[in-house]
């Protein structure tokens, strides 16, 4: 950084922290929408609550071009298959928010056709109750994502630091 | 033609006479307006076809097909048809009762094409096999399933697992297309489920010659969360969260006809200020529900700007709806007998503050795109079905009156209080992706006329009936008189008690007639509760609409026709 007197100064900061730090601010999320949470998405992603303010606007479609995946809505046994395959086709580093009471838990389907949490499928960072959650309950879910990747505490941190260090931690 | 004898009185209906004597079904008056034929299935096809070609009865549209599951009857199954005539207003029921070791009826595909996926849904749901049927196989439970879901002996709870290798795709797409040498070779394209396109839970697998669909399927059930069989496990007030989120773009309309439903099979009505609610938030659920459709359908043609602007009305809307509810996209304000609670001090003024509002944005997309080159390239003559085609096929609201029949159940059959508005229903003629866009667009004004028409005269009064067999007394009087006490102990503990029976009841959603067949067997719950989804009846038709368009006509065909997963899959 050069100063205005001509001299420079350093700002120093880990790797990690960097990394954390662009990665938060750029989430590019693929919404997984399938019910009426998908419908409630559309509100955060319109102009009147604006996801794009916390850096997280740029919704693909496309598995390959996303590191946010939000499962918004109910995901059924027809549908697990498929989001198990999405979910794979994810690069890393690769995060998952899961929107709403159904992707969390299966919501008040107990069901003959309805996957109990989508946790049974994929590993989930943050869980976004609600049916379906507000705008503000999602975007609350987004800024905690962004602070659990600051921290280094998501899924994806966990499973390399296992892999880095099998014998480290049990988590 | 002889009427049989006195010994069965009930065949002296004044329309036994147009059936064969020997087929003659028994004939008898519903409750609720239908005529109900029950008649054995080597007579079905017999009775179904002269139902459709007897000038005098003259049904035209086949609305709905499922089973009922008797446990303790004998025969155990009942499969039961909605028809309806168009013209002449009135409605059939017609049962036919079935074995439980030899479930098979006749297939009515030959008679209306609208009986292809609500046969296959009642042998996927009751294991019926429908005789003569061209693809019976399962429709909304996935490929591993077993059993039948909607039987009185599963467990609601039960289910299998699905794995990737276990998915259907279609047997053609293994045949060999056609080689005249110069044609390119066939090529099968799958779209969907997760396609931004698809809306997230549709799937169509089609073989293309170059850019040209020769054939095509449409695989659904991707968000089949068993609405019926939870239904049959829930109080009768508690299913109406459920129904909220059949057509989630529209919430209110489903709720409020649900609540209609029972409130006929009671013989009560909701006051006349629930029923002015109703009609103001069951309008503006229509135009929210236009609004997602239509911003949809741009956005997957390229013109994103729109999405937006109808996105700001839909807020507008969801505040209102917030203040009367508290939920903003599925309200769950319905109750048997009326509303959960009055509206807000503000109603008139916020509802008002709409009227004014909306129509700005309506102007605005209209300016865009109403003449807009590239949509009109893009939509017109695109997925055009005939009049005669899209009746065949069962299809009902808009998208019927974008093929030129007028039929809309506000005006042929008034409920709420629609009877006393002012209101066109817009019609086009030409059945194609843009003549649909257009009845929309009209409807939603036609809807704020509507609502500017009952807001004038908000009644004043209660919101939810005083009979308390079926909603409770007030709370302060449950504190107060030992009766109401009783009452509240007694709906609390044993639910609303139906009378035993079963009654259609219909109302305009947002994508065409969405009925309730609702069968109560006196209990707290009810004991089946068949959706007439709209979507449905519109749907099964995509795959043959798409014969001969391009690829990128498939999107906008699929966005015209406002596909909800929630109500199409229940």
């Amino acid at each position: 950084m050069r100063q205005p007197d001509g001299s420079s100064t350093h700002l120093t900061t880990r790797v990690d922290a960097m990394l954390g730090w662009v990665r938060k601010n750029s989430l590019w999320p693929l919404p997984f929408g399938t019910a009426c949470c998908a419908i409630e998405f559309m509100s955060v992603v319109s102009s009147h609550y604006d996801l794009s303010r916390f850096g997280a606007e740029v919704v693909r479609f496309s598995p390959r071009q996303a590191d946010l995946m939000i499962v918004a809505g109910t995901i059924t046994d027809k549908m697990a298959p498929v989001v198990k395959r999405i979910y794979d086709q994810m690069a890393e580093p690769k995060y998952v928010i899961s929107m709403g009471a159904c992707a969390c838990t299966g919501g008040f389907y107990r069901a003959y056709h309805v996957v109990q949490g989508v946790d049974e499928l994929i590993p989930v960072d943050v869980y976004v109750p609600g049916c379906p959650p507000t705008p503000e309950a999602l975007m609350h879910g987004v800024l905690k994502l962004q602070e659990m990747i600051q921290q280094g505490e998501t899924n994806y941190d966990r499973l390399r630091a296992r892999n880095a260090d099998p014998a480290a931690s049990p988590s | 033609m002889t009427v049989s004898g006195p010994e069965t009185p009930t065949r002296q209906h004044p329309l036994a006479e147009l059936f064969e004597a020997d087929a003659a079904p028994l004939i008898e008056d519903a409750a609720d307006n239908h005529t109900v034929l029950t008649v054995d299935r080597g007579h079905l096809l017999e009775v179904l076809r002269r139902l459709k070609e007897t000038p005098e009865l003259d049904c035209d549209l086949l609305l709905d097909i499922c089973a009922v599951d008797y446990e303790d009857r004998r025969p155990r199954f009942e499969v039961v048809y909605h028809l309806t005539s168009l013209d002449k207003g009135h409605r059939f029921r017609v049962k036919v009762p079935v074995e439980e070791n030899d479930p098979v009826v006749p297939s009515a595909y030959g008679i209306w094409k609208a009986a292809d996926w609500f046969e296959r849904e009642a042998y996927d749901m009751m294991g019926i096999r429908f005789d003569g049927h061209p693809n019976l196989r399962r429709i909304l439970c996935h490929e591993a399933f077993q059993g039948h879901a909607l039987r009185k002996d599963y467990d609601p709870a039960q289910r299998w697992l699905f794995t990737d290798q276990e998915t259907m795709t279609p047997s053609w797409t293994d045949e060999e297309g056609e080689d005249d040498g110069d044609h390119f070779e066939a090529q099968v394209l799958n779209l969907g489920p997760s396609h931004p396109a698809t809306h997230g839970t549709l799937r169509t697998v089609m073989r293309l010659d170059g850019e040209v669909i020769t054939r095509a399927d449409a695989e659904i059930g991707y968000l089949h969360r068993c609405f019926e069989k939870m239904s049959e496990t829930h109080g009768w007030n508690q299913v109406i969260p459920y129904t909220d989120r059949l057509n989630y773009c529209s919430s209110h309309l489903n709720g409020a006809g649900f609540a209609l439903a029972v409130e006929r099979m009671l013989g009560i009505e909701a006051p006349p200020r629930a029923q002015v609610v109703h009609v103001i938030l069951s309008e503006l659920s229509r135009l929210m529900d236009h609004a997602v459709c239509l911003g949809a359908v741009l956005v997957d043609l390229g013109a994103l700007t729109n999405f937006w602007y109808f996105f700001q009305v839909r807020e507008e809307i969801y505040g209102l709806l917030e203040s009367c509810a508290g939920g903003r996209l599925t309200v769950s304000y319905a109750r048997v007998g009326g509303l959960a609670h009055d509206v807000p001090a503000d109603f008139s003024e916020r509802v008002r503050y709409l009227l004014g509002y909306i129509p700005k944005f309506i102007d605005d997309v209209e300016r865009l795109i109403t003449t807009n080159k590239i949509f009109r390239d893009r939509t017109e003559g695109v997925g055009a079905i005939s009049a005669e085609d899209a009746l065949a096929w069962g299809w009902t609201g808009p998208c019927l009156r974008a093929s030129g029949v007028p039929y809309d159940v506000r005006k042929a059959y008034p409920y709420f209080t629609y009877g006393e508005y002012d209101f066109e229903v817009p019609v086009a003629t030409s059945g194609d992706c843009y003549a649909r866009y257009l009845v929309r667009i009209e409807e939603m004004r036609q809807s704020l006329r509507i609502v500017r028409q009952a807001i004038d005269d908000l009644p004043s009064g209660p919101v939810i009936t005083d009979d308390h067999h079926a909603a409770l007394p007030p709370k302060e009087k449950v504190y107060s008189e030992m009766e109401s006490l009783i009452w509240h102990f007694k709906l609390i503990y044993e639910g609303i008690k139906v009378p035993p029976g079963d009654a259609y009841a219909f109302v305009e959603g947002a994508n065409g007639e969405l009925g309730y067949y609702i069968v109560s067997d006196g209990g707290g719950k009810p004991y089946r509760v068949k959706v007439r989804p709209p979507c449905f009846a519109i749907y099964q038709a995509f795959p043959h609409i798409l014969e001969g368009h391009l690829v990128p006509d498939a999107v906008a065909i699929l966005g015209s026709l406002n596909i909800i997963a929630g109500e199409l899959d229940r």
